[in-house]
């Protein structure tokens, strides 16, 4: 974009213009996404709960996050006479550009990036790590017990669950030879059985673990220990009103796509549909072709999103002991094992055996995922009690009144 | 005037602003925030000069590691709310002689530099030959293998280790000596 700028423009200018418009769009994007977020999470939560969710609000409660939204533009701004005002202020913002931040050298496309960085995984990894800040900030600036004990939480979480979540992107980073995301994108071109993730045993059991860990340094449910309206009433954002409030939640939906995001670069083909076997922005030409692969990419990012909600709406809260001894009894062995295994794998296992894996793991799971989905559709209505009775629990036993 | 020497110039602002904010905060936590810009600008002049690795390894150890923990450390043993150490003029004026001496060294030094080369247009070195001089891997097949840094940096983190097991045997809660259980007692 930067050459195509300078033909018209001091070459300058063409570098700034270009940084704008990319922070435009990311930050675009971040704002069309977490609209799409809070009414997802509110329609989800509510199926999940035998509810429907919002239904007045537009079509399907779609308008549902702009009613929200308007909502925390009119709430007055607070902060507690208790508070530290100035790092009380500075908390949210420093929480989002960190989530914002990482943005930056997310590949969205086929040359479709911010800035390709060559250390991208590495980066978006390190700008991460450092939202817990803003939150811990928060917490500590908010000059209440309950806020306090939200942020050291959430730095007792994060600062644990950082260290098998780094792990478990070194090991996709070893099959791959690169730290580069755009150039982990470009390698797993092609059918889906080419991903890294179906590589070998230990990549497919590194996604998940890895995942989960992501999850956990999202602050989302079942780890979501820093807010846990059940004990703290709101932990670190207890205090917090209106526009700061929502930077918060616009800082986690940000980085909830954004560790989704580069799973699906790590692990699941970035922008690939794993049907093509090409590059559709060679093939289709470059507008076209990336089209394409942002709707892909994006798709995948929404995908893991939202099985985060279905997570966080199904699990139970674990107690911050269950945290802390899953992180490092469980995890952490865990991405160790699986890192010298990757190792060990690609040194000395025989090509034939390899491969023959390599197809085993992807067709099984696709025949699995094709499984749950055809009979999702077959048992469809089928588990439900009859009209006017209730389900599970309260269903009542055959033959009584 | 050209857009990285006006961007260089930015950066140097922040940076050395929010260092004077350090020095010039009561309390540690606002310190730590200050700190956090510095530290950010300084990882930001690492990526305008295109060492990308060197700046991501800046934000991760400084601003994820360092800097959590001294907040987190002030969060569990602070006395009272947004405390803060008192100095007196006598540290002050220390303090003060000291920065002063290392600053004109510094200046001195940088003086003697001369002025640097200007940039070129080649592509800087990646973390690739970055990785393999670290193993001492040659870069062309056949030629002599290179000081490998692999075991000193091994031997470093391995006293690390130790220095963190250490840590923790000396901080660990003393058990009592085993008693009888009595009936009733909750352990």
């Amino acid at each position: 974009m930067v050459e195509s700028l300078s033909e018209v423009l001091p070459h300058w200018a063409a570098v700034v213009l270009a940084g704008a418009i990319a922070a435009g769009l990311i930050v675009a994007f971040i704002g069309g996404a977490a609209y799409i977020f809070i009414w997802l999470e509110r329609k989800v939560s509510g199926r999940i709960q035998d509810r429907l969710g919002p239904t007045r609000t537009g079509p399907l409660g779609l308008l549902q996050s702009l009613a929200d939204g308007i909502k925390l533009v009119t709430k007055e701004d607070t902060a507690p006479n208790a508070a530290d005002r100035f790092l009380f202020r500075v908390a949210p913002y420093l929480a989002f550009c960190a989530a914002f931040a990482g943005f930056i050298a997310l590949p969205f496309g086929y040359q479709v990036i911010g800035y390709d960085l060559s250390v991208g995984a590495f980066f978006m990894l390190a700008v991460l790590s450092s939202e817990v800040f803003g939150v811990m900030l928060a917490g500590y600036a908010s000059g209440s017990k309950w806020s306090l004990f939200g942020g050291v939480r959430e730095a007792a979480q994060v600062v644990s669950y950082e260290v098998p979540r780094s792990l478990c992107v070194v090991v996709p980073v070893c099959v791959a030879g690169t730290l580069s995301l755009s150039q982990i994108g470009n390698q797993q071109v092609g059918w889906f059985w080419n991903w890294n993730v179906f590589h070998d045993p230990f990549t497919f059991v590194a996604l998940f673990i890895f995942y989960i860990t992501a999850t956990a340094s999202c602050k989302r449910a079942p780890f979501d220990l820093a807010e846990a309206e059940s004990e703290l009433v709101a932990g670190f954002h207890t205090e917090y009103s209106g526009m700061r409030w929502s930077f918060f939640f616009l800082a986690e939906y940000a980085s909830m796509f954004a560790v989704s995001g580069l799973a699906a670069l790590l692990f699941c083909g970035g922008w690939h549909t794993g049907f093509l076997p090409f590059e559709p922005a060679e093939r289709f030409g470059f507008w076209l072709g990336n089209l394409l692969n942002v709707a892909v990419f994006a798709g995948k990012g929404f995908l893991g999103v939202l099985v985060m909600m279905w997570m966080r709406w199904s699990l139970p809260r674990l107690r911050i002991d269950q945290v802390m001894m899953t992180c490092l009894k469980y995890f952490l062995p865990i991405s160790c094992v699986l890192l010298v295994g990757v190792c060990v794998w690609q040194l000395f296992v025989p090509p034939a055996v390899s491969a023959s894996v390599r197809f085993v793991l992807a067709f099984g799971t696709v025949a699995f995922v094709f499984g749950v989905v055809v009979s999702a559709f077959a048992l469809r209505g089928a588990g439900m009690p009859p009209a006017g009775e209730l389900a599970g629990v309260w269903a009542k036993p055959a033959g009584k009144v | 005037m050209t857009l990285p020497v006006v961007l260089f110039a930015l950066i140097a602002v922040v940076t050395a602003g929010s260092a004077l904010g350090v020095v010039f905060s009561r309390s540690v936590v606002r310190a730590a925030v200050w700190l956090l810009f510095s530290l950010i600008g300084v990882s930001l002049l690492y990526f305008l000069l295109g060492a990308e690795f060197l700046g991501a390894a800046q934000l991760i150890i400084y601003v994820g590691g360092t800097l959590v923990l001294v907040v987190f450390g002030v969060m569990l043993t602070s006395q009272g709310p947004f405390a803060g150490p008192r100095t007196r003029p006598a540290e002050w004026l220390a303090g003060g002689l000291l920065a002063g001496a290392l600053f004109a060294l510094i200046v001195s030094a940088s003086l003697d530099l001369g002025r640097p080369a200007p940039p070129t247009d080649q592509p800087l070195p990646g973390v690739g030959p970055l990785g393999l001089t670290f193993l001492g891997v040659p870069e062309q097949p056949g030629e002599a293998r290179g000081l490998a840094f692999l075991l000193p940096f091994e031997i470093v983190s391995v006293h690390l280790l130790v220095v963190l097991v250490a840590a923790a045997y000396l901080a660990r809660a003393k058990k009592k000596v085993a008693q009888p259980p009595t009936p009733g007692a909750t352990r």
